[in-house]
Protein backbone atom coordinates (compact mmCIF):
# COMPACT_ATOMS: atom_id res chain seq x y z
CA UNK A 1 0.00 0.00 0.00
CA UNK A 2 1.28 3.46 -0.83
CA UNK A 3 0.53 6.59 1.17
CA UNK A 4 -1.15 9.39 -0.81
CA UNK A 5 1.34 11.80 -2.39
CA UNK A 6 1.76 14.84 -0.11
CA UNK A 7 0.80 18.18 -1.64
CA UNK A 8 4.19 19.70 -0.86
CA UNK A 9 7.22 17.80 0.15
CA UNK A 10 10.75 18.98 0.93
CA UNK A 11 13.52 16.41 0.49
CA UNK A 12 16.85 17.10 2.22
CA UNK A 13 16.86 20.81 1.41
CA UNK A 14 20.02 22.80 2.11
CA UNK A 15 20.63 26.46 1.42
CA UNK A 16 23.77 28.48 2.11
CA UNK A 17 24.37 32.22 1.75
CA UNK A 18 28.13 32.49 1.36
CA UNK A 19 29.56 30.56 4.29
CA UNK A 20 26.36 30.67 6.33
CA UNK A 21 24.22 27.52 6.25
CA UNK A 22 20.69 28.88 6.58
CA UNK A 23 18.88 25.60 5.92
CA UNK A 24 20.59 22.27 6.60
CA UNK A 25 19.11 19.04 5.35
CA UNK A 26 15.47 19.84 6.09
CA UNK A 27 12.74 17.43 5.01
CA UNK A 28 9.04 17.49 5.73
CA UNK A 29 5.71 16.84 4.04
CA UNK A 30 2.58 18.95 3.91
CA UNK A 31 -0.42 16.75 3.18
CA UNK A 32 -3.34 18.07 1.16
CA UNK A 33 -5.91 19.91 3.28
CA UNK A 34 -3.58 20.21 6.29
CA UNK A 35 -3.29 23.26 8.53
CA UNK A 36 0.36 23.22 9.37
CA UNK A 37 2.61 25.64 11.24
CA UNK A 38 6.30 26.27 10.74
CA UNK A 39 7.77 27.76 13.90
CA UNK A 40 11.15 28.44 15.43
CA UNK A 41 13.18 31.21 17.04
CA UNK A 42 14.22 34.26 14.98
CA UNK A 43 16.73 33.38 12.30
CA UNK A 44 15.75 29.70 12.27
CA UNK A 45 15.16 29.75 8.50
CA UNK A 46 11.36 29.82 8.34
CA UNK A 47 11.06 32.65 5.83
CA UNK A 48 13.92 31.10 3.83
CA UNK A 49 11.81 27.94 3.48
CA UNK A 50 8.97 30.12 2.13
CA UNK A 51 11.32 31.85 -0.27
CA UNK A 52 12.57 28.49 -1.50
CA UNK A 53 9.05 27.17 -2.04
CA UNK A 54 7.85 30.34 -3.77
CA UNK A 55 10.93 30.42 -5.99
CA UNK A 56 12.92 33.47 -4.87
CA UNK A 57 15.86 31.18 -4.11
CA UNK A 58 16.93 27.84 -5.43
CA UNK A 59 18.08 25.21 -2.93
CA UNK A 60 21.76 24.25 -3.03
CA UNK A 61 20.76 20.65 -2.42
CA UNK A 62 17.56 18.68 -2.28
CA UNK A 63 14.24 18.63 -4.08
CA UNK A 64 11.04 20.60 -3.58
CA UNK A 65 8.13 18.48 -4.76
CA UNK A 66 4.65 19.81 -5.49
CA UNK A 67 2.18 16.96 -6.00
CA UNK A 68 5.08 14.64 -6.70
CA UNK A 69 6.80 16.89 -9.24
CA UNK A 70 10.18 18.55 -8.61
CA UNK A 71 9.67 22.30 -8.94
CA UNK A 72 12.90 23.87 -7.71
CA UNK A 73 14.01 24.89 -11.22
CA UNK A 74 10.65 26.41 -12.20
CA UNK A 75 10.68 30.23 -12.33
CA UNK A 76 8.92 32.01 -9.47
CA UNK A 77 6.26 33.53 -11.70
CA UNK A 78 5.11 30.12 -12.91
CA UNK A 79 4.69 28.70 -9.41
CA UNK A 80 1.34 30.35 -8.80
CA UNK A 81 0.12 28.34 -11.78
CA UNK A 82 1.16 25.20 -9.88
CA UNK A 83 -1.07 26.26 -7.01
CA UNK A 84 1.40 27.99 -4.67
CA UNK A 85 0.51 31.43 -3.32
CA UNK A 86 1.91 33.34 -0.38
CA UNK A 87 1.65 36.39 1.84
CA UNK A 88 4.54 38.35 3.29
CA UNK A 89 5.83 39.10 6.76
CA UNK A 90 5.61 42.83 6.10
CA UNK A 91 2.47 43.43 4.06
CA UNK A 92 3.27 43.76 0.39
CA UNK A 93 0.11 45.04 -1.20
CA UNK A 94 0.47 47.56 -4.01
CA UNK A 95 0.14 50.87 -2.13
CA UNK A 96 -1.04 52.94 -5.11
CA UNK A 97 -3.69 50.45 -6.21
CA UNK A 98 -7.18 50.25 -4.78
CA UNK A 99 -8.37 47.25 -2.79
CA UNK A 100 -10.29 45.89 -5.77
CA UNK A 101 -7.28 46.37 -8.05
CA UNK A 102 -5.04 44.47 -5.64
CA UNK A 103 -7.53 41.61 -5.69
CA UNK A 104 -7.72 41.75 -9.49
CA UNK A 105 -3.94 41.43 -9.58
CA UNK A 106 -4.38 38.17 -7.69
CA UNK A 107 -6.60 36.95 -10.55
CA UNK A 108 -3.69 37.35 -12.95
CA UNK A 109 -2.70 33.66 -12.77
CA UNK A 110 -6.13 32.74 -14.14
CA UNK A 111 -6.18 35.53 -16.73
CA UNK A 112 -3.14 34.73 -18.86
CA UNK A 113 -2.77 35.63 -22.52
CA UNK A 114 -2.50 38.85 -24.47
CA UNK A 115 -6.24 39.05 -25.19
CA UNK A 116 -7.13 39.11 -21.49
CA UNK A 117 -4.39 41.68 -20.91
CA UNK A 118 -5.94 44.07 -23.40
CA UNK A 119 -9.57 43.71 -22.32
CA UNK A 120 -10.76 46.62 -20.18
CA UNK A 121 -11.46 46.09 -16.49
CA UNK A 122 -13.38 49.32 -16.23
CA UNK A 123 -14.12 51.40 -19.30
CA UNK A 124 -17.78 51.73 -20.05
CA UNK A 125 -18.97 49.50 -17.22
CA UNK A 126 -17.47 46.59 -15.26
CA UNK A 127 -15.78 43.42 -16.41
CA UNK A 128 -16.58 40.06 -14.84
CA UNK A 129 -13.13 40.18 -13.21
CA UNK A 130 -14.04 43.30 -11.29
CA UNK A 131 -17.46 41.92 -10.37
CA UNK A 132 -15.85 38.73 -9.11
CA UNK A 133 -13.29 40.66 -7.03
CA UNK A 134 -16.00 42.78 -5.44
CA UNK A 135 -18.21 39.76 -4.74
CA UNK A 136 -15.29 38.05 -3.01
CA UNK A 137 -14.57 41.14 -0.92
CA UNK A 138 -18.20 41.11 0.12
CA UNK A 139 -17.99 37.41 1.09
CA UNK A 140 -14.96 38.15 3.24
CA UNK A 141 -16.62 41.11 4.91
CA UNK A 142 -14.23 43.61 3.31
CA UNK A 143 -16.65 45.21 0.87
CA UNK A 144 -16.73 48.60 2.57
CA UNK A 145 -13.44 49.61 0.98
CA UNK A 146 -13.61 48.69 -2.74
CA UNK A 147 -12.17 51.84 -4.30
CA UNK A 148 -10.03 52.91 -1.39
CA UNK A 149 -6.31 53.14 -2.08
CA UNK A 150 -4.58 50.51 0.05
CA UNK A 151 -2.07 52.87 1.64
CA UNK A 152 -4.95 54.56 3.52
CA UNK A 153 -6.32 51.44 5.24
CA UNK A 154 -5.70 50.13 8.77
CA UNK A 155 -3.08 47.44 9.28
CA UNK A 156 -5.43 44.60 10.22
CA UNK A 157 -7.57 45.14 7.13
CA UNK A 158 -4.51 45.21 4.89
CA UNK A 159 -3.36 41.89 6.40
CA UNK A 160 -6.66 40.29 5.43
CA UNK A 161 -6.65 41.83 1.98
CA UNK A 162 -3.22 40.37 1.34
CA UNK A 163 -4.56 36.91 2.20
CA UNK A 164 -7.59 37.43 -0.06
CA UNK A 165 -5.30 38.50 -2.90
CA UNK A 166 -3.32 35.28 -2.56
CA UNK A 167 -6.60 33.36 -2.44
CA UNK A 168 -8.18 34.64 -5.66
CA UNK A 169 -5.50 32.81 -7.63
CA UNK A 170 -7.30 29.70 -6.28
CA UNK A 171 -4.13 28.14 -4.90
CA UNK A 172 -3.90 24.63 -3.48
CA UNK A 173 -1.25 25.70 -1.00
CA UNK A 174 -1.26 29.03 0.82
CA UNK A 175 1.95 30.12 2.56
CA UNK A 176 1.27 32.71 5.28
CA UNK A 177 4.27 34.50 6.75
CA UNK A 178 3.39 35.75 10.26
CA UNK A 179 -0.24 36.63 9.53
CA UNK A 180 -0.86 37.73 13.13
CA UNK A 181 2.24 39.90 13.56
CA UNK A 182 1.24 43.38 14.68
CA UNK A 183 -2.41 42.47 15.28
CA UNK A 184 -4.16 42.91 18.64
CA UNK A 185 -6.04 40.06 20.34
CA UNK A 186 -9.40 40.85 18.75
CA UNK A 187 -7.88 41.16 15.30
CA UNK A 188 -6.01 37.88 15.79
CA UNK A 189 -9.26 36.13 16.76
CA UNK A 190 -10.95 37.51 13.69
CA UNK A 191 -8.00 36.41 11.53
CA UNK A 192 -8.06 32.89 13.01
CA UNK A 193 -11.73 32.49 12.11
CA UNK A 194 -10.99 33.90 8.66
CA UNK A 195 -8.17 31.38 8.09
CA UNK A 196 -10.33 28.49 9.30
CA UNK A 197 -12.98 29.43 6.76
CA UNK A 198 -10.32 29.46 4.05
CA UNK A 199 -9.07 26.06 5.18
CA UNK A 200 -12.62 24.68 5.10
CA UNK A 201 -12.79 25.47 1.39
CA UNK A 202 -10.03 22.91 0.85
CA UNK A 203 -6.96 25.17 0.73
CA UNK A 204 -3.88 23.76 2.45
CA UNK A 205 -2.28 26.20 4.88
CA UNK A 206 1.38 26.43 5.85
CA UNK A 207 1.80 29.18 8.42
CA UNK A 208 4.91 30.78 9.89
CA UNK A 209 3.80 32.30 13.19
CA UNK A 210 5.17 33.37 16.55
CA UNK A 211 1.76 33.67 18.20
CA UNK A 212 1.42 30.19 19.75
CA UNK A 213 -2.21 30.91 20.63
CA UNK A 214 -3.05 31.19 16.95
CA UNK A 215 -0.93 28.14 16.12
CA UNK A 216 -2.73 26.05 18.77
CA UNK A 217 -6.19 27.12 17.64
CA UNK A 218 -5.52 26.88 13.92
CA UNK A 219 -2.93 24.20 13.24
CA UNK A 220 -3.00 20.49 13.84
CA UNK A 221 0.60 19.84 12.87
CA UNK A 222 3.82 21.71 13.63
CA UNK A 223 7.36 21.68 12.23
CA UNK A 224 9.97 23.41 14.40
CA UNK A 225 13.22 24.74 12.96
CA UNK A 226 16.27 25.89 14.89
CA UNK A 227 19.45 27.19 13.25
CA UNK A 228 18.27 25.83 9.91
CA UNK A 229 17.63 22.29 11.19
CA UNK A 230 14.36 20.54 11.81
CA UNK A 231 14.04 19.65 15.50
CA UNK A 232 10.38 18.68 15.69
CA UNK A 233 7.75 17.42 13.27
CA UNK A 234 4.51 16.26 14.83
CA UNK A 235 1.14 17.14 16.34
CA UNK A 236 0.66 20.58 17.85
CA UNK A 237 -0.47 19.10 21.17
CA UNK A 238 2.94 17.61 21.97
CA UNK A 239 5.23 20.37 20.82
CA UNK A 240 5.42 22.14 24.17
CA UNK A 241 6.73 19.10 25.94
CA UNK A 242 9.44 18.30 23.44
CA UNK A 243 12.86 18.69 25.10
CA UNK A 244 14.64 19.90 21.95
CA UNK A 245 11.98 22.55 21.31
CA UNK A 246 12.13 23.72 24.93
CA UNK A 247 15.88 23.99 24.70
CA UNK A 248 15.69 25.96 21.46
CA UNK A 249 13.27 28.48 22.91
CA UNK A 250 14.37 28.64 26.54
CA UNK A 251 18.02 27.68 26.52
CA UNK A 252 19.70 24.52 27.87
CA UNK A 253 17.85 22.76 30.64
CA UNK A 254 20.52 23.19 33.33
CA UNK A 255 20.31 26.95 33.02
CA UNK A 256 17.44 27.77 35.40
CA UNK A 257 14.36 27.22 33.24
CA UNK A 258 10.95 28.47 34.25
CA UNK A 259 9.22 25.90 32.05
CA UNK A 260 6.56 24.08 34.04
CA UNK A 261 6.98 20.67 32.51
CA UNK A 262 7.44 17.37 34.25
CA UNK A 263 11.04 17.28 33.12
CA UNK A 264 11.68 20.89 33.99
CA UNK A 265 10.83 20.28 37.66
CA UNK A 266 13.23 17.49 38.44
CA UNK A 267 16.05 19.76 39.57
CA UNK A 268 13.94 21.16 42.37
CA UNK B 1 -7.46 80.96 -35.98
CA UNK B 2 -4.37 83.09 -35.61
CA UNK B 3 -0.93 81.73 -36.31
CA UNK B 4 -0.06 82.19 -32.66
CA UNK B 5 -2.85 79.93 -31.39
CA UNK B 6 -2.40 77.29 -34.06
CA UNK B 7 1.31 77.22 -33.17
CA UNK B 8 0.49 76.82 -29.47
CA UNK B 9 -2.01 74.04 -30.18
CA UNK B 10 0.55 72.22 -32.31
CA UNK B 11 3.24 72.40 -29.63
CA UNK B 12 0.74 71.46 -26.93
CA UNK B 13 -0.44 68.41 -28.88
CA UNK B 14 3.11 67.24 -29.55
CA UNK B 15 4.00 67.75 -25.88
CA UNK B 16 0.97 65.73 -24.74
CA UNK B 17 1.91 62.86 -27.03
CA UNK B 18 5.52 63.02 -25.81
CA UNK B 19 4.36 63.11 -22.18
CA UNK B 20 2.40 59.89 -22.74
CA UNK B 21 5.38 58.35 -24.53
CA UNK B 22 7.48 58.84 -21.39
CA UNK B 23 4.56 58.11 -19.04
CA UNK B 24 4.23 54.47 -20.14
CA UNK B 25 7.73 53.38 -19.04
CA UNK B 26 7.51 55.61 -15.97
CA UNK B 27 4.18 53.97 -15.00
CA UNK B 28 6.01 50.62 -14.88
CA UNK B 29 8.71 52.15 -12.69
CA UNK B 30 11.27 52.99 -15.39
CA UNK B 31 12.42 56.61 -15.61
CA UNK B 32 13.23 57.60 -19.18
CA UNK B 33 15.42 60.67 -19.69
CA UNK B 34 15.97 59.97 -23.37
CA UNK B 35 12.75 61.45 -24.75
CA UNK B 36 14.53 63.78 -27.17
CA UNK B 37 16.44 60.85 -28.68
CA UNK B 38 13.28 58.85 -29.38
CA UNK B 39 11.50 61.89 -30.74
CA UNK B 40 14.51 62.64 -32.99
CA UNK B 41 14.39 59.13 -34.45
CA UNK B 42 10.75 59.64 -35.41
CA UNK B 43 11.25 63.19 -36.68
CA UNK B 44 14.25 62.32 -38.86
CA UNK B 45 12.61 59.11 -40.06
CA UNK B 46 9.59 61.06 -41.31
CA UNK B 47 11.68 63.98 -42.61
CA UNK B 48 13.98 61.70 -44.55
CA UNK B 49 11.15 59.82 -46.29
CA UNK B 50 9.38 63.05 -47.08
CA UNK B 51 12.38 64.95 -48.44
CA UNK B 52 14.19 62.14 -50.26
CA UNK B 53 11.27 60.04 -51.53
CA UNK B 54 8.44 62.57 -51.47
CA UNK B 55 6.16 60.27 -49.46
CA UNK B 56 2.94 61.63 -47.99
CA UNK B 57 2.36 62.07 -44.27
CA UNK B 58 0.06 59.02 -44.24
CA UNK B 59 3.10 56.97 -45.17
CA UNK B 60 5.81 58.78 -43.20
CA UNK B 61 3.92 58.86 -39.86
CA UNK B 62 3.28 55.09 -39.61
CA UNK B 63 6.86 54.48 -40.73
CA UNK B 64 8.26 56.86 -38.10
CA UNK B 65 6.17 55.16 -35.41
CA UNK B 66 7.24 51.67 -36.47
CA UNK B 67 10.91 52.70 -36.71
CA UNK B 68 10.95 54.29 -33.25
CA UNK B 69 9.05 51.36 -31.77
CA UNK B 70 11.60 48.96 -33.27
CA UNK B 71 14.54 50.99 -31.94
CA UNK B 72 12.88 51.16 -28.51
CA UNK B 73 12.19 47.43 -28.49
CA UNK B 74 15.79 46.58 -29.38
CA UNK B 75 17.41 48.87 -26.84
CA UNK B 76 14.85 47.97 -24.14
CA UNK B 77 16.60 44.67 -23.44
CA UNK B 78 20.02 46.10 -22.52
CA UNK B 79 18.50 49.29 -21.02
CA UNK B 80 16.04 47.58 -18.69
CA UNK B 81 18.85 45.52 -17.18
CA UNK B 82 19.80 48.71 -15.36
CA UNK B 83 17.74 50.20 -12.55
CA UNK B 84 17.05 53.53 -10.91
CA UNK B 85 19.52 56.30 -11.55
CA UNK B 86 21.58 54.06 -13.85
CA UNK B 87 18.59 53.60 -16.13
CA UNK B 88 18.11 57.38 -16.17
CA UNK B 89 21.74 57.81 -17.23
CA UNK B 90 21.51 55.02 -19.80
CA UNK B 91 18.44 56.54 -21.49
CA UNK B 92 20.12 59.94 -21.40
CA UNK B 93 23.21 58.45 -23.04
CA UNK B 94 21.01 56.88 -25.70
CA UNK B 95 19.61 60.31 -26.60
CA UNK B 96 23.14 61.70 -26.81
CA UNK B 97 24.19 58.85 -29.13
CA UNK B 98 21.20 59.52 -31.41
CA UNK B 99 22.04 63.23 -31.45
CA UNK B 100 25.70 62.59 -32.23
CA UNK B 101 24.91 60.08 -34.96
CA UNK B 102 22.49 62.44 -36.71
CA UNK B 103 24.88 65.39 -36.37
CA UNK B 104 27.56 63.38 -38.17
CA UNK B 105 25.33 61.92 -40.85
CA UNK B 106 25.53 63.65 -44.25
CA UNK B 107 22.50 61.65 -45.41
CA UNK B 108 20.39 63.31 -42.69
CA UNK B 109 21.82 66.78 -43.30
CA UNK B 110 24.16 66.82 -40.29
CA UNK B 111 24.16 70.21 -38.56
CA UNK B 112 22.22 71.77 -41.49
CA UNK B 113 19.06 69.81 -40.70
CA UNK B 114 16.49 68.59 -43.18
CA UNK B 115 13.60 70.48 -44.71
CA UNK B 116 10.31 68.60 -44.83
CA UNK B 117 8.17 69.25 -47.89
CA UNK B 118 4.95 67.56 -46.67
CA UNK B 119 3.15 69.98 -44.35
CA UNK B 120 0.30 69.32 -41.91
CA UNK B 121 -2.06 71.88 -40.43
CA UNK B 122 -2.49 72.09 -36.65
CA UNK B 123 -5.63 69.92 -36.81
CA UNK B 124 -3.50 66.83 -37.46
CA UNK B 125 -1.39 67.01 -34.27
CA UNK B 126 -4.52 67.95 -32.29
CA UNK B 127 -6.32 64.87 -33.62
CA UNK B 128 -3.20 62.79 -32.89
CA UNK B 129 -3.07 64.01 -29.28
CA UNK B 130 -6.77 63.29 -28.85
CA UNK B 131 -6.46 59.72 -30.15
CA UNK B 132 -3.34 59.07 -28.07
CA UNK B 133 -5.07 60.37 -24.94
CA UNK B 134 -8.07 58.09 -25.50
CA UNK B 135 -5.73 55.18 -26.21
CA UNK B 136 -3.77 55.72 -22.98
CA UNK B 137 -6.94 56.04 -20.89
CA UNK B 138 -8.16 52.78 -22.41
CA UNK B 139 -4.80 51.06 -21.84
CA UNK B 140 -4.70 52.13 -18.20
CA UNK B 141 -8.18 50.64 -17.68
CA UNK B 142 -7.13 47.21 -18.96
CA UNK B 143 -5.38 44.42 -17.12
CA UNK B 144 -2.21 45.54 -18.92
CA UNK B 145 -2.54 48.92 -17.21
CA UNK B 146 -3.14 47.17 -13.89
CA UNK B 147 -0.01 45.01 -14.10
CA UNK B 148 2.02 48.02 -15.31
CA UNK B 149 1.11 49.93 -12.16
CA UNK B 150 1.63 46.82 -10.05
CA UNK B 151 5.15 46.39 -11.48
CA UNK B 152 5.81 50.00 -10.53
CA UNK B 153 4.78 49.42 -6.91
CA UNK B 154 6.44 46.03 -6.27
CA UNK B 155 8.02 44.01 -9.06
CA UNK B 156 8.81 41.01 -6.83
CA UNK B 157 5.20 40.45 -5.80
CA UNK B 158 3.95 41.19 -9.32
CA UNK B 159 6.24 38.44 -10.59
CA UNK B 160 4.85 36.09 -7.94
CA UNK B 161 1.32 36.81 -9.17
CA UNK B 162 2.33 35.24 -12.47
CA UNK B 163 3.18 38.40 -14.40
CA UNK B 164 6.13 38.49 -16.78
CA UNK B 165 7.43 41.79 -15.40
CA UNK B 166 10.23 42.11 -17.93
CA UNK B 167 7.83 41.50 -20.80
CA UNK B 168 5.44 44.15 -19.49
CA UNK B 169 8.28 46.67 -19.15
CA UNK B 170 9.61 46.01 -22.64
CA UNK B 171 6.08 46.33 -24.05
CA UNK B 172 5.49 49.63 -22.23
CA UNK B 173 8.86 50.93 -23.44
CA UNK B 174 8.09 49.91 -27.03
CA UNK B 175 4.60 51.43 -27.11
CA UNK B 176 6.12 54.57 -25.58
CA UNK B 177 8.69 54.52 -28.39
CA UNK B 178 5.96 54.38 -31.03
CA UNK B 179 4.28 57.42 -29.43
CA UNK B 180 7.58 59.33 -29.33
CA UNK B 181 7.97 58.49 -33.03
CA UNK B 182 4.49 59.90 -33.67
CA UNK B 183 5.36 63.08 -31.78
CA UNK B 184 8.59 63.42 -33.77
CA UNK B 185 6.89 62.91 -37.14
CA UNK B 186 4.16 65.44 -36.27
CA UNK B 187 6.87 67.89 -35.24
CA UNK B 188 8.72 67.44 -38.55
CA UNK B 189 5.60 67.91 -40.66
CA UNK B 190 4.22 70.80 -38.61
CA UNK B 191 7.38 72.90 -38.67
CA UNK B 192 8.62 71.78 -42.12
CA UNK B 193 12.15 71.56 -40.80
CA UNK B 194 14.14 69.39 -38.42
CA UNK B 195 17.53 70.08 -36.92
CA UNK B 196 19.15 68.03 -34.22
CA UNK B 197 19.69 71.06 -31.95
CA UNK B 198 15.93 71.02 -31.40
CA UNK B 199 16.16 67.57 -29.79
CA UNK B 200 18.49 68.43 -26.95
CA UNK B 201 18.80 67.42 -23.32
CA UNK B 202 16.46 70.13 -22.10
CA UNK B 203 13.65 68.64 -24.21
CA UNK B 204 14.21 65.27 -22.52
CA UNK B 205 14.19 66.94 -19.12
CA UNK B 206 11.02 68.94 -19.82
CA UNK B 207 9.12 65.92 -21.06
CA UNK B 208 10.08 63.91 -17.98
CA UNK B 209 9.02 66.88 -15.83
CA UNK B 210 5.58 66.90 -17.49
CA UNK B 211 5.12 63.34 -16.30
CA UNK B 212 6.74 63.54 -12.86
CA UNK B 213 5.13 66.82 -11.87
CA UNK B 214 1.84 66.05 -13.56
CA UNK B 215 1.59 62.74 -11.71
CA UNK B 216 2.59 59.21 -12.67
CA UNK B 217 -0.26 57.31 -11.06
CA UNK B 218 -3.09 58.04 -13.48
CA UNK B 219 -3.46 58.95 -17.15
CA UNK B 220 -4.60 62.42 -16.04
CA UNK B 221 -1.14 63.31 -14.75
CA UNK B 222 0.85 63.65 -18.00
CA UNK B 223 -2.07 65.54 -19.57
CA UNK B 224 -2.11 68.03 -16.69
CA UNK B 225 1.70 68.28 -16.69
CA UNK B 226 1.97 68.93 -20.44
CA UNK B 227 -0.88 71.47 -20.31
CA UNK B 228 0.58 73.25 -17.31
CA UNK B 229 4.15 73.49 -18.56
CA UNK B 230 3.21 74.40 -22.13
CA UNK B 231 0.69 77.04 -21.21
CA UNK B 232 2.50 78.56 -18.22
CA UNK B 233 5.26 80.31 -20.25
CA UNK B 234 2.56 81.68 -22.56
CA UNK B 235 0.47 82.89 -19.64
CA UNK B 236 3.56 84.52 -18.15
CA UNK B 237 4.22 86.24 -21.45
CA UNK B 238 0.99 88.15 -20.85
CA UNK B 239 1.15 88.37 -17.07
CA UNK B 240 4.76 89.41 -16.65
CA UNK B 241 4.51 93.06 -17.80
CA UNK B 242 1.50 93.55 -15.51
CA UNK B 243 3.37 91.87 -12.67
CA UNK B 244 6.29 94.22 -13.13
CA UNK B 245 3.92 97.17 -13.13
CA UNK B 246 2.41 96.12 -9.77
CA UNK B 247 5.81 95.47 -8.25
CA UNK B 248 6.93 98.91 -9.38
CA UNK B 249 3.85 100.51 -7.86
CA UNK B 250 4.27 98.63 -4.61
CA UNK B 251 7.85 99.80 -4.31
CA UNK B 252 6.91 103.35 -5.16
CA UNK B 253 8.63 103.69 -8.53
CA UNK B 254 7.30 106.45 -10.74
CA UNK B 255 7.19 106.85 -14.48
CA UNK B 256 7.31 104.53 -17.48
CA UNK B 257 8.84 101.07 -17.21
CA UNK B 258 10.47 98.94 -19.88
CA UNK B 259 8.96 95.55 -20.69
CA UNK B 260 10.64 92.82 -18.62
CA UNK B 261 13.23 90.53 -20.11
CA UNK B 262 11.84 87.30 -21.64
CA UNK B 263 14.15 85.14 -19.56
CA UNK B 264 12.24 86.06 -16.39
CA UNK B 265 9.54 83.68 -17.54
CA UNK B 266 11.92 80.80 -17.09
CA UNK B 267 13.00 81.99 -13.67
CA UNK B 268 9.37 81.90 -12.53
CA UNK B 269 8.87 78.55 -14.23
CA UNK B 270 11.90 77.21 -12.34
CA UNK B 271 10.63 78.49 -9.00
CA UNK B 272 7.20 76.94 -9.59
CA UNK B 273 8.85 73.65 -10.48
CA UNK B 274 10.80 73.62 -7.22
CA UNK B 275 7.69 74.53 -5.23
CA UNK B 276 5.75 71.72 -6.85
CA UNK B 277 8.48 69.22 -6.05
CA UNK B 278 8.36 70.37 -2.44
CA UNK B 279 4.62 70.43 -1.91
CA UNK B 280 3.23 67.94 -4.39
CA UNK B 281 6.03 65.44 -4.84
CA UNK B 282 3.66 62.76 -6.14
CA UNK B 283 2.54 65.10 -8.91
CA UNK B 284 -0.33 67.50 -9.51
CA UNK B 285 -2.86 64.73 -10.03
CA UNK B 286 -2.65 61.75 -7.70
CA UNK B 287 -4.58 58.52 -7.58
CA UNK B 288 -6.20 59.45 -4.28
CA UNK B 289 -7.41 62.73 -5.75
CA UNK B 290 -9.04 61.06 -8.79
CA UNK B 291 -10.57 58.41 -6.54
CA UNK B 292 -12.06 61.07 -4.28
CA UNK B 293 -13.73 62.82 -7.20
CA UNK B 294 -15.01 59.52 -8.56
CA UNK B 295 -16.13 58.41 -5.11
CA UNK B 296 -18.35 61.42 -4.70
CA UNK B 297 -20.34 60.31 -7.77
CA UNK B 298 -20.24 56.70 -6.72
CA UNK B 299 -21.38 57.35 -3.17
CA UNK B 300 -24.41 59.25 -4.44
CA UNK B 301 -25.29 56.37 -6.78
CA UNK B 302 -24.82 53.75 -4.06
CA UNK B 303 -26.94 55.74 -1.64
CA UNK B 304 -29.74 55.73 -4.19
CA UNK B 305 -29.47 52.00 -4.89
CA UNK B 306 -29.21 50.99 -1.23
CA UNK B 307 -31.97 53.24 -0.02
CA UNK B 308 -34.88 51.16 1.32
CA UNK B 309 -37.97 51.38 -0.85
Amino acid sequence: MTAPTPLLSLHNISKRFGGLAVISDVSFDVSAGARMALIGPNGAGKTTIFNLVSGFYQPDEGDIMMEGRAIQTIASRHRIGLGIARSFQNIRLMPHLSVTENIMLGQQARAGGVVELLKPLSFFGHSHWRDEAQALLKDMGLHTYPGEVVANLPYGIRKKIEVVRALVARPKLLLLDEPAAGLNAAETDSLTGFLKRISDTGVTLLVVEHDMGLVRRLCDHVVVLNFGRKIYDGPTANVQNDPLVLEAYLGPRDAASPAKTAEGCHAA
Amino acid sequence: MSGYWSGILTILSINIIMAYAIFLPVATGQLNLGGAGFQAVGAYGAAFLSSKYGLSVWETIPFAMALTALVSFLIAFPLLRTKGVYLVLATFAFAEVVGGAILNSTMLGGPMGLSVPAFVEYQVPVLGALLVTIFIFYLMATRFGLVMRAAHDDDVVTDLMGVNVRGIRVAAFTIGGALAGLAGALYAHSFSFVEIQGFNASLSIYVLLYVLLGGTQTAWGPLAGALFFTMLPEALRVALPALKGWMGLAMGFQGARTAPDESWRFVILGILTVLMMMFRSEGLITRVMVEKLRFRHHAVRLARVDAPA
